[in-house]
């Protein structure tokens, strides 16, 4: 059973990410929304978090923050509202870590 | 400045969209701007994303509310502190930040920078002049 785990806050302000990447098994991926989003900034020292994740950010919510792609830490993807429906699908389920 | 006017600073610590605060900041510090008080502004923890320039919010739905922040200047409010451990932390500096600047109208109307950097140590002198203290 593969998972999709979302997160929606700073990592510099709630542990949901840290909890996330505990629980992710090989074969799931993480998906950053709104507010943390600022994880996958490669200057950021929460980058360091996702190492060894498959990570997707949701481009919108980078883009409202003004965080530019090429600020990205090297291996996430950016994905569109489409692309966010296809990683729900391509996974038996979803955990939105609030 | 009225002879009673006290020392206000709004301290933000939150990002700009996954939550209302930063917005309601902005919202109260211009309202109160209208009285004649002393005001400044904190921006510390993850509020120092509040100032990032390049803010685009089309694709979210969301209004992008980054530009009120240059209108600052012209509401008399040119103290901005923004905390260099937080920035630090988040990879930022400040040509990540808008450049925030007020008119000085003692020296011919020159302009000023608003944004000053400041060591944790130092934003907690000027926190300790305040008469009081606004959390957002």
């Amino acid at each position: 059973m593969s998972i999709l785990h979302i997160v929606n806050k700073s990592p510099y302000e709630k542990n949901s990410l840290d909890v996330a990447a505990g629980y992710a098994q090989d074969g799931d991926s993480v998906l950053l929304i709104e507010d943390a989003v600022y994880a996958a900034a490669k200057s950021g020292k929460a980058s360091a978090k996702l190492n060894g994740l498959d990570v997707s950010v949701l481009g919108s919510d980078l883009a409202a923050r003004g965080i530019s792609e090429d600020k990205l830490v090297d291996g996430v993807a950016v994905v569109d509202y489409a692309g966010f429906v296809d990683l729900v699908e391509a996974k038996d389920t979803v955990q939105s870590w609030l | 400045m009225a002879e009673e006017s006290k020392k206000l600073m709004y301290v933000n610590r939150r990002a700009p969209y996954g939550t209302i605060y930063a917005w309601e900041s902005l919202e109260v510090v211009l309202i109160g701007a209208a009285f004649d008080q002393d005001v400044s502004l904190a921006f510390m923890d993850d509020g120092v994303y509040q100032l990032t320039k390049g803010q685009s919010t089309e694709g979210s739905g969301m209004k992008n509310f980054s530009p009120t922040y240059s209108a600052l200047g012209d509401y008399e409010v040119t103290k901005i502190y923004v905390e260099k451990e937080s920035m630090q932390e988040r990879g930022l500096t400040l040509e990540d930040l808008q450049h925030l600047v007020w008119e000085d109208e003692d020296d011919d109307w020159a302009e000023r920078d608003s944004i000053r950097l400041v060591s944790r140590d130092e934003l907690a002198k000027v926190m300790a002049e305040q008469d009081v203290l606004f959390n957002f």
